[in-house]
């Protein structure tokens, strides 16, 4: 007869536990190497960079140097060498902020609305709808930002539209203003915003949505009270994936937005082109980073807390 | 009292059509504990989405109170549901689940909380009340959904298999609790079962469904003694099918012997198949005499209450007799290859209609 082992409390629980933990970890490790090199080590640079002084042609000279941060936010004057507020600095901070947000808002009043009409479509019709939300993805950015400028430029579809039937005599402005950048990350971003509200709508529940007309909640009520709080994963999942970029975004600003109006991507470029100040470049790239981090931490605060309360 | 007149639903179209129900009349009376019985996919469920107004009838239309719902929105109807996968919240707490309804119908706070106590207590999930429901077990899940139905005091109550995840002596004692409330607050239970045990001790009424139509609606009585069609009196209880011959009011079985009967309407004289339900059925053993059924026992199932004997006619037919245990058995049942006298109680022989 075979001895019977005995084993300590817990001991095969946390045998079971620890192999579990070295197989997840050889998954990961082609993950975690792409991320130090590609992600890691890049930002490692950044950040020395932000501490240098500018080169005269570009570049950095190795001289440890605090104005790359200094100057994000006040400038020698030329003349008499005074220190001034980066006004500029902060009021493109503070555009792209704004433009940011708006798109992030617009792409959930249209992408909401569309993830949903896709989720509730029959099944084999739902893959379509999903392709056709895809396709924007196959043209390269650049084209489609200036497929829109075709568009809305003074002499371009609309205009000469709106025109021909007389609803305006004169075209109306609309490249090179704020209007034309939102509109532009508008559509570039939607894509981003519908697939994650898809995917959660998909999983949502509709017999929960029948419980709560069956306990007398309206349309608007449902939604509100139990659709909403359940999609809510998708629509914060879209939120960042649309803001996080729409903040940094360059080339639509640049094409749609002109050389005026300038945002965060665009002032960062600059520093590294015309600019000739790499370290300043750096330092707003990090800073705006940091910002991004902080926001991302404080709402993982505030939405545990709330999971807490319950 | 909800009255649903030739309601018919048809999923689907062309090809793919299927009938779930099909012109289905049925009037439940006021306060009426209602059950709907049968097999799994005969449209017990798609009956109570009608009546809820999640789905529209294909045709037909369902009356409340004499008053045409057919169009009502769910919202709209004084109907509440116990789903039968319960589809509570997952993102609300158990009290939050059951005061949905009433803050949904505007109530103020303080009468939302003492309702909410009152039937948290109802369901026995006092302690529970600040769960998720996803942290709570199925048997809780489903008092939950109970707790949750009731709350709005609805003028019906629709409960799709409601304690079909309790343990036995929870689920008697959550069935002795509906059949109280029931009483008490006036509501209409439709209630959705496939346990045949539990429709015949709650229910006013039955019906008895399957393929999409009501075979037979009656008191658990009259369901389980004198079922009207073979598939009722098969799905409730144990069942003998005889064959017999009908003649002025009298049957004659193949086997022997001749019984005053009931004759249902539409059954003409000749053959027909008759049901003797086991319990009425008495056997001793040793040769038949005078008015009694001879039979070979061929095997014997002792189930702690009662006895069951399976036994052979000389027609070949198979009957099977339940025999209730005396204390210590008395010794005078028949064993396995004996020969055995059969007595049909008065009354016991119940002509079918198919
Ligand atoms: N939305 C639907 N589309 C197509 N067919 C459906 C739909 N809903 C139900 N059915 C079909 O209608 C029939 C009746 O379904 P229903 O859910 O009413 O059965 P049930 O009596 O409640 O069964 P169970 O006891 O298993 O819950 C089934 O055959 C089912 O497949
Ligand atoms: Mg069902």
């Amino acid at each position: 007869m075979a001895e019977t082992q005995t084993y300590q409390p817990g001991e095969l629980e946390a045998e079971a536990r620890a192999a579990d933990n070295r197989s997840r970890w050889l998954l990961s490790l082609p993950a975690v190497v792409i991320i130090t090199c590609a992600a890691a080590g890049p930002l490692l640079v950044m950040v020395l960079y932000s501490f240098l002084t500018p080169g005269d042609y570009g570049n950095v000279k190795w001289q440890f140097s605090l104005d790359g941060w200094t100057n994000i936010f006040v400038q020698r004057d030329i003349f008499d060498d005074t220190l001034i507020w980066a006004d500029a600095h902060l009021s493109i901070f503070w555009r792209s902020l704004s433009l940011s947000l708006i798109t992030t808002i617009l792409t959930l009043l249209f992408g909401v609305p569309t993830a949903w009409f896709i989720a509730t479509q029959p099944a084999n019709r739902r893959q379509f709808w999903l392709f056709l939300v895809t396709v924007p993805f196959w043209t390269n950015l650049l084209v489609r930002t200036i497929a829109i400028q075709e568009l809305i430029r003074s002499e371009g579809v609309i205009n000469l539209a709106l025109m021909k039937v007389g609803l305006i005599d004169e075209p109306i402005q609309m490249m090179f203003t704020d209007f034309a950048i939102g509109f532009g990350m508008t559509y570039v971003y939607l894509p981003l915003m519908v697939l994650p509200v898809y995917a959660s709508v998909d999983k949502l529940d509709f017999r929960l949505v029948e419980a709560a007309h069956d306990l007398y909640a309206g349309r608007w009520t449902a939604f509100r009270r139990v659709i909403l709080p359940l999609i809510k994963p998708g629509i914060i999942a879209g939120s960042i994936l649309v803001f996080i970029p729409s903040l940094g975004a360059y080339v639509t600003p640049r094409v749609l937005g002109g050389g005026k109006n300038l945002m965060f991507g665009n002032l960062i470029e600059l520093q590294f082109g015309a600019g000739r100040n790499w370290p300043l470049g750096a330092a707003l790239s990090l800073m705006l980073m940091l910002a991004v981090m902080v926001a991302l931490i404080w709402y993982v605060r505030v939405t545990s807390r709330e999971q807490a309360d319950g | 009292m909800i009255e649903i007149e030739s309601a018919t639903k048809v999923f689907g179209t062309g090809e793919a059509a299927f009938r779930a129900l099909n012109a289905v009349n049925v009037t439940i009376a006021e306060n009426e504990f209602f059950t709907l019985l049968g097999p799994s996919g005969c449209g017990k469920t798609t009956l109570l989405r009608l009546i809820a107004g999640f789905e529209p009838p294909t045709m037909g239309a369902i009356k409340l109170a004499g008053d045409d719902i057919t169009r009502l929105r769910p919202a709209e109807r004084p109907v509440n549901t116990v789903f039968q996968n319960y589809a509570l919240f997952p993102h609300m707490s158990v009290a939050g689940n059951i005061a949905f309804g009433l803050e949904m119908l505007g109530k103020p706070k303080d009468e939302v909380d003492s309702t909410v106590a009152e039937m948290l207590r109802l369901v026995k999930m006092e302690e529970l009340k600040d769960r998720r429901t996803s942290e709570i077990s199925g048997g809780q899940q489903q008092r939950v959904a109970l707790a949750r139905a009731l709350a709005p005091h609805p003028k019906v109550l629709l409960l799709d298999e409601p304690l079909s995840a309790l343990d036995l002596k929870l689920r008697k004692e959550m069935q002795i609790e509906l059949k109280r409330l029931q009483h008490e607050t006036g509501i209409t239970f439709v209630f959705v079962t496939h346990d045949q045990e539990e429709a015949l001790t709650m229910s006013d009424r039955i019906a008895v469904m399957n393929g999409g139509e009501i075979l037979q609606i009656g008191n658990p009585k009259e369901i389980y003694e004198r079922p009207s069609a073979r598939f009722v009196a098969n799905f409730i209880g144990e069942s003998n099918f005889l064959d017999a011959t009908l003649k002025g009011g009298q049957v004659t079985l193949a086997a022997g012997g001749t019984f005053d009967v009931s004759v249902p309407d539409g059954v003409a004289d000749g053959a027909v198949s008759v049901l003797l339900r086991p319990e009425h059925v008495a056997a001793r053993a040793g040769a038949a005499q005078d008015g009694e059924i001879a039979a070979t026992v061929d095997t014997v199932v002792y189930s702690g209450e009662a006895t069951t004997l399976h036994l052979s006619l000389p027609t070949g037919e198979k009957v099977k007799a339940k025999i209730g245990n005396a204390p210590l058995g008395d010794g005078s049942l028949p064993k396995e290859g004996d020969s055995a006298a059969l007595t049909v109680a008065t009354g016991a022989i119940t002509v079918l209609r198919d």
